[in-house]
């Protein structure tokens, strides 16, 4: 594939003294040299997220010398991002993540421009965030801002460079449908009910895969500006960390995409806004102080707690009946269907699906607890630790 | 016929296994692996719709024929980051 950055842009560039040494061991490779780090160097590139994926993704981009990065991210540096977000550092915490990375993107390369949009991307700002940008990197951790990054880049025209962890697990794909290739919306045309996924936050994820799928990005990132190699362009990669595997999908672009397909009908960005689809008109879903009140009256009820074996070991409500989420489907039984029941877990997340799990199972009285044990341990009883 | 299912992500999980391997009649199409594994599954008929369907490593429709020794991937979308 053709190079992203065009020659009459490489004009203007010109690389001298130390930069030369800097950047020795990319000149060395024919498939760079010096008329390939003036690309990297006149490239800019649009990193969606200051996080996991972000850190490997713009530092990789730094160091190798991209001329223009630019962050979103209107997140703030948290203890916990400190496991798998390696631009930040612990004194950084508190502080804005675009101005915590552009600082370590500063460091690591002081040569190249770094510009930070500390708000969250939406429909009303995107395009005017993405326009001077050659390329966008999906670092994103939630469904509405994957699907704006993708609608964004389709509709500008731009590659979007596409990663998303799980867990122990990462797809990545280079989404061009420019260059004949399918959008995120060709796979997956809407976004799962928010019910049905976990966050980071409720999931888990080992803090080495944003390393090992972010590091993938910057590498496709790399290969589209220096025109090089194969792109991941329709082909979804996906990595199993404990396995350590790497699959390959072949995929497609649908002609029926509301977005990228033959009679495209999604022409402007949208914010998507996730809501809860429940076939019930009784509320599925109550507070701490709900489930407070409820645990006062002495009538009966099942506290159906979906945490794994180690988190309720740690932390549980009294008189709460375990059943981990995983063993949940298998031991259906256990539970009365008739019976008043009540879900929670850390955050909210696992309750949800459990709590589609019994609805689907024929559960009536049943709903599950915003916000879990964590809410609880805030908001109740502190002395519940939280973790 | 055998066909080897696989799952991914969440949805291994949810079914407590890596995958299996499921007997359908000759001719059967995707589309039919998918409602049987519903069936055996009812906690996964939730993402019907949202997956990523693919035969030997390909790309998907429901229509698809499949053939014994196929293997079917049922794979999720992923928002972490």
């Amino acid at each position: 594939m053709e190079s992203l950055i065009s020659n009459a842009r490489l004009n203007e560039i010109s690389l001298q003294g130390e930069e030369l040494e800097r950047y020795a061991r990319h000149l060395t490779l024919p498939e760079v040299g010096l008329e390939g780090q003036k690309r990297l160097r006149a490239a800019k590139v649009l990193c969606i997220g200051a996080g996991g994926l972000g850190s490997p993704i713009a530092m990789y981009l730094a160091a190798a010398g991209i001329g223009e990065i630019g962050l979103v991210d209107d997140d703030r540096v948290d203890l916990s991002n400190l496991q798998r977000q390696t631009i930040h550092g612990t004194s950084d915490i508190n502080r804005l993540k675009t101005d915590s990375a552009r600082d370590r993107l500063l460091d690591i390369n002081p040569q190249i421009r770094v510009t930070t949009h500390a708000v969250r991307l939406s429909a009303v700002n995107a395009r005017a965030i993405a326009a001077p940008y050659d390329l966008i990197i999906d670092g994103t951790d939630n469904f509405p801002t994957r699907y704006l990054s993708n609608d964004l880049a389709v509709l500008t025209g731009k590659p979007n460079v596409y990663g998303s962890i799980y867990r122990f697990e990462g797809q990545v794909s280079v989404f061009a449908p420019q260059h004949g290739g399918p959008c995120y919306r060709c796979l997956f045309p809407d976004p799962p009910d928010q019910g049905l996924i976990p966050s980071c936050a409720e999931g888990g994820v080992l803090g080495i895969l944003p390393g090992i799928v972010g590091a993938l990005q910057a590498n496709e990132a790399v290969k589209l500006i220096l025109g090089i190699g194969n792109p991941l362009i329709g082909r979804l990669l996906h990595f199993n960390a404990l396995e350590m595997r790497f699959r390959e999908i072949k995929l497609r672009r649908d002609p029926q995409c509301v977005l990228c397909g033959d009679s495209p009908t999604l022409r402007e960005l949208k914010d998507i806004s996730f809501s809860c689809e429940v076939p019930s008109s009784a509320p599925r879903e109550i507070d701490v102080h709900a489930l407070a009140d409820r645990i006062k009256d002495s009538k009966p009820f099942v506290l159906l707690d979906v945490r794994k074996n180690d988190e309720y070991q740690f932390a549980h409500l009294p008189g709460a009946t375990h059943i981990p989420l995983a063993e949940l489907p298998k031991r259906l039984t256990e539970l009365d269907p008739q019976a008043e029941t009540i879900i929670h877990c850390k955050v909210g997340g696992r309750s949800a699906i459990a709590l589609q799990i019994l609805l689907k199972a024929g559960f009536e009285n049943v709903c599950h607890v915003q916000g879990g044990i964590n809410a609880w341990s805030r908001e109740i009883d502190p002395s519940v630790p939280m973790y | 016929m055998e066909i080897n299912i696989l799952f991914f992500s969440v949805l291994r999980e949810l079914a407590a296994r890596d995958g299996l391997i499921m007997e359908l009649a000759q001719g059967a199409t995707l589309g039919d692996a998918v409602s049987e594994l519903f069936r055996q599954f009812p906690n996964l008929a939730a993402w019907d719709g949202r997956l990523l369907l693919a035969v030997n490593s390909e790309y998907a429709d429901r229509e698809r024929v499949l053939e014994s020794g196929d293997e079917v991937a049922l794979m999720p979308p992923v928002q972490g980051g």
